[in-house]
């Protein structure tokens, strides 16, 4: 028997395809998918008061599906930012092509809605290239990296040559995930044994329970309490893991490192001598920054905050740039491709934080911007002209159009 | 004679508005007016005591007028010297209001014991203070967003009495009925203490005692900060003002002091001993010695309490209210005649309030809109200037009817928002660019204005074509075309605001876009205003659909407006009120009940019915 498949009939082949080009590009598609992200914004926002934004930026905008618990099981409910905001570029584009003309009549609105392909575009690269850390500087302290705002780091140093350390820092979803690791420039094995989100330290009474090393230990002082994960802005959560170091020989013994140990613990192997830390990921920066002064500002008399801003002190490694500079509010530093802004201070006003963000598409939006306001203006003169023209024209008297109508 | 009624009215609001701009004269023994036009640093700002005596009137009570036990009633400035001066008198007074009935309970009082059911004394409430302290302490324990509506009133309660309190001590130590004489006998050692013979602790004399005590006593009363309301030398900027304790401690120790200072314990002294020639002089002299030295501050000031008096947007509220009933009379019956009366009516308060909101603007230097009171104004602003252009272009009496609706709509609101204490407050840092305040938030608030203007015309389209039979042909679509207009407005103005949004926020916090609650809520308005151009440029709505559609818009931007800064999170929940919710809710069910009502089929609308279905169908 042949099985040979009957090729579909040219005519429903077009058909088909353009049913689907009607589909993509139509105004009903545009509607719908509209619609949806309203649903999808104005949820969004509700559930920030539970979840907090972080949380909720990656439940429903940075997702395809929105899911949530329906009884025991957790099952998809809505389409997720990236599905609707996807489609809606598709949608866009599509219909932007299809429905095209060189008219100077549509030249507003097709700005307008070339602008929103590179606004939604943009959008998509910021999710994906956008870096922001933290930068907290004591007065009179010069750091040359920020940190992390959630994500942690594993890092072991290796301190013996006092001109240099040499570094290995490990993310902490491979800790998370108990993967061993093995790195050229560490001479042992790093094992994570348990790894806690969120957890506090508590001290430890009486016995210990084989959590020993060479060196000072916090796990032979300390243990680590698994704590529920927060979402809430003003929380934060501390991670904590129990990693096992194995040379050659053997193991090395078991380490606790947890974020609220404020200084690493130190160790010494073959001779030379190592750091472990759990700490906020750092980001290295081109320069490094020296907190001069921080000053808060208030209204007389009153504790309502009139400014913040950071003297700083800016200096490259190789001494081309030793300047200083003010960062307040509104009014931020803009140095070697990242963005410094005033963010908040601690310790009575001693401290301040700064908010370091490194986004190479930050210029997109700015763009599409200009291009969508300009369109709407010109498509909103275009019709006030028209109206204008058309109520000149006919002079016929609407007027008394108000007049009773009682019959 | 009729040609005429409409500009005679209009003449007629324009006079009643001008009476209230009269200089206030005092009409007592005693020059109040020159008293409330003093001025005083509060959280701040400089501002006259006539203004503080007023929010602080409408924070405790929600009105500006105090009645008196014997039925009499106080200007706001008389209250504030009563307060100041005559502490144990002001405590009868009823100025705080309690409507929370377990609060109520709590305090041992009912409704008929108020005046007005309401307003109760401290006196009233003295004998359970304490137990008010403890609730409201247990009420500080719980989250804010938790909180039942007894412990909110209970902490609001506690600090409508705090701020109370803290006046009372801060010209006047509490319990001391020697202090005049004993200020007396101050002022007279200064000189001495100037020149270094102060007699000190171990002399042993009435002198050394009575400077010792003061000197405490000022210690205590400097810790009272709301008000500053002593110059030093010099202009009159935000960091020349000290408070009364602060002044005295100065000159318990160098016998140098401030001459506004000794002013005040003269106007103490003028008031307590009911003395009105001493107090007049005394006002009289520190205005003129105020004139010489700040002429600038005073003229501020002066301004102020002439803005304070006239209640310029109670004016503007009152005539939009006759506007609007003109307006919809109009298309009863007079046509011609009432809808221009209506339209003069409208641009008379229109100009008030213009009047009104620029006299802010100078007051605070800053752009129209700073805060959710004046984003309340400036929204009704933009509206009835947008529907004083319609009327003039259709002259079709809908213009006044929509703008005297929204006009007085959101004097209202303003209204209600201004008890939340002084409406000129002083901008937190990332607040602080009148850049941005002028270019985002003013065309944000046209957005909203835009948005609820189209909302309401649906309303007038729905309504009068279900309710009446006035909505002819001509006027349906003329309607329709406005309403139209108004989206392809709106739309404008929201996007180009939302963008500048997300470039201040850019600016000032590092990201274009952070879906905080606020932007969220901007998103809503530009999202719905394009779901409504393109269903209308598809085709998918025609006028009906499209006066649905708006309607929705209105319950769209009153929740980017308000609803999200009730969530009480995010960057922007710097405008967090909770008591308008209620509000908020029956708004929504308003407006929904509006759109079930205009999802009658067009054969029930008494404007519709009995026309031919080949008719029927052009119109909706």
């Amino acid at each position: 028997m042949s099985t040979t498949t009957r090729p579909l009939p040219p005519r429903l082949v077009q058909e088909t395809l353009l049913d689907l080009r009607d589909f993509v590009v139509s105004m009903k598609l545009t509607l719908v998918l509209l619609g949806f992200s309203m649903v999808l914004v104005f949820a969004a926002t509700l559930d920030q008061v539970k979840l907090g934004i972080w949380a909720v930026q990656e439940k429903y905008f940075r997702s395809f599906l929105v899911s949530t618990q329906v009884g025991s099981v957790v099952a998809p409910v809505f389409p997720g930012g990236y599905l609707v905001g996807g489609l809606l570029l598709i949608n866009l584009v599509a219909a932007h092509f299809y429905r095209f003309a060189l008219k100077w009549r549509k030249a507003g609105i097709q700005l307008v809605h070339f602008g929103l392909i590179i606004l939604l575009v943009g959008e998509l690269l910021t999710g994906l290239w956008q870096e922001d850390a933290h930068l907290r500087l004591n007065q009179g302290e010069t750091k040359n990296y920020a940190e992390s705002f959630r994500e942690f780091e594993v890092v072991l140093s290796d301190v013996t040559d006092p001109a240099y350390d040499e570094v290995v820092a490990i993310p902490i979803d491979l800790i998370a995930r108990k993967a061993t690791i093995q790195h050229p420039k560490l001479p042992f094995k790093v094992d994570p044994k348990s790894y806690y989100p969120n957890s506090t330290l508590m001290s430890r009474r009486g016995g210990s329970t084989g959590v020993a090393a060479p060196g000072g230990n916090a796990g032979e002082q300390l243990t680590a309490v698994p704590q529920a994960v927060t979402y809430r802005p003003n929380e934060d959560n501390i991670p904590a893991a129990i990693i096992e170091l194995t040379g050659p020989e053997g193991s090395l013994g078991k380490w606790l490192v947890s974020a609220e140990l404020p200084v690493p613990q130190e160790f010494s192997h073959a001779g030379r001598s190592w750091r472990i830390a759990l700490r906020l990921k750092r980001a290295y920066l081109p320069v490094a920054l020296t907190l001069l002064k921080f000053s808060h500002d208030r209204y007389a008399g009153t504790e309502i905050p009139k400014n913040f801003s950071s003297r700083l002190r800016l200096a490259t490694p190789d001494g081309r740039d030793d300047r200083e500079v003010l960062i307040y509010m509104n009014n931020p530093l803009r140095y070697g491709g990242r963005t410094f802004y005033q963010a908040g201070f601690q310790n009575n006003d001693r401290t301040t934080v700064l908010q370091v963000v490194r986004n190479p598409s930050w210029a997109v939006p700015y763009v599409a911007c200009t291009l969508m306001t300009i369109g709407l203006t010109l498509q909103f003169c275009l019709h006030l002209f028209g109206f204008i023209r058309k109520r000149r024209t006919p002079a016929t008297s609407t007027r008394p159009v108000g007049r009773p109508n009682l019959a | 004679m009729k040609q005429y009624f409409p500009t005679a009215l209009a003449l007629c609001a324009v006079a009643a508005i001008l009476l209230t701009l009269r200089a206030p004269q005092h009409s007592g023994e005693y020059d109040i007016t020159g008293f409330g036009g003093l001025p005083t640093l509060v959280n701040g700002r400089v501002k006259p005591l006539d203004t503080v005596a007023r929010t602080t009137l409408l924070m405790l009570q929600g009105r500006q007028r105090v009645t008196m036990p014997d039925g009499g009633s106080l200007t706001p400035a008389e209250w504030l010297l009563e307060v100041f001066f005559r502490p144990d008198l002001a405590d009868t007074y009823q100025v705080f209001e309690i409507v929370q009935p377990d609060l109520l309970g709590l305090l041992s009082l009912g409704p008929t014991e108020g005046a007005g059911g309401k307003r109760f004394s401290l006196r009233q409430m003295s004998p359970k203070l304490g137990e008010l302290e403890r609730q409201a302490r247990l009420a500080d324990g719980v989250e804010t967003a938790l909180r039942t509506t007894f412990q909110r009133a209970a902490i609001q309660l506690r600090s409508s009495i705090l701020l109370y309190q803290e006046l009372q001590v801060s010209l006047l130590p509490p319990g001391n009925h020697a202090f005049f004489t004993e200020m007396g006998r101050l002022e007279q050692m200064l000189p001495a203490i100037a020149a270094g013979r102060a007699p000190k602790p171990g002399d042993g004399t009435t002198d050394a005692t009575l400077l010792l005590e003061l000197a405490t006593t000022f210690a205590t009363m400097e810790r009272a900060v709301y008000l500053h309301p002593v110059t030093l030398e010099g202009s009159g900027g935000p960091t020349d003002w000290k408070t009364f304790g602060g002044a005295w401690s100065q000159a318990v120790a160098t016998g140098r002091i401030a001459p506004a200072a000794q002013a005040f314990v003269a106007l103490g002294r003028a008031w307590h001993g009911r003395d009105p020639e001493s107090f007049n002089r005394t006002v009289g002299a520190q205005r003129a010695s105020l004139v010489r030295s700040m002429p600038a501050v005073m003229n501020r000031c002066g301004v102020e309490f002439r803005f304070n008096s006239a209640q310029p947007f109670y004016s503007a509220a009152t005539v939009y209210v006759i506007a609007l009933l003109f307006g919809v009379v109009s298309w009863l019956r007079w046509g011609d005649v009432l809808g221009r009366s209506a339209m003069g009516l409208m641009l008379v308060a229109f100009g008030v309030s213009t009047a009104g909101i620029l006299t802010r603007m100078w007051l605070e230097s800053r752009p129209p809109v700073t805060n959710l009171y004046s984003s309340a104004l400036f929204v009704g602003w933009a509206a009835v200037l947008l529907c004083l252009i319609l009327e003039r272009l259709y002259r079709n009496g809908i213009g006044s009817v929509a703008g005297g609706v929204i006009g007085f709509a959101t004097l209202v609101i303003a209204h209600h928002l201004a008890l939340g204490g002084d409406t000129m407050e002083m901008m937190r840092a990332v607040l602080d660019s009148n850049f941005w305040l002028a270019t985002h938030v003013v065309t944000i608030a046209i957005g909203y204005s835009a948005t609820f203007l189209a909302g309401f015309l649906a309303l007038i389209y729905v309504l009068r074509g279900v309710l009446t039979r006035s909505l002819d042909a001509a006027t349906a679509s003329s309607l329709a075309r406005m309403i139209y207009g108004i989206v392809c407005f709106a739309t404008l103005f929201s996007f180009v605001g939302t963008i500048l949004g997300g470039i201040w926020a850019d600016q000032s916090w590092g990201r274009f876009w952070g879906w905080d609650p606020k932007e969220n809520g901007a998103l809503l308005i530009v999202l719905w205003n394009a779901i409504l151009l393109h269903a209308r440029w598809g085709g998918y709505v025609q006028a009906r659909g499209l006066a649905v559609l708006a309607l929705f818009g209105n319950i769209v931007t009153a929740w980017s407006w308000f609803g999200v800064n009730m969530l009480g999170v995010g960057l922007h929940s710097y405008g967090f009120m909770d008591a308008a919710f209620w509000a908020l809710v029956i708004f929504v069910a308003s407006q929904l009940a509006v759109i079930l009502i205009a999802a009658l089929p067009v054969a029930r609308w008494r404007s519709f019915r009995g026309q031919r279905a080949s008719r029927g169908a052009q119109i909706p």
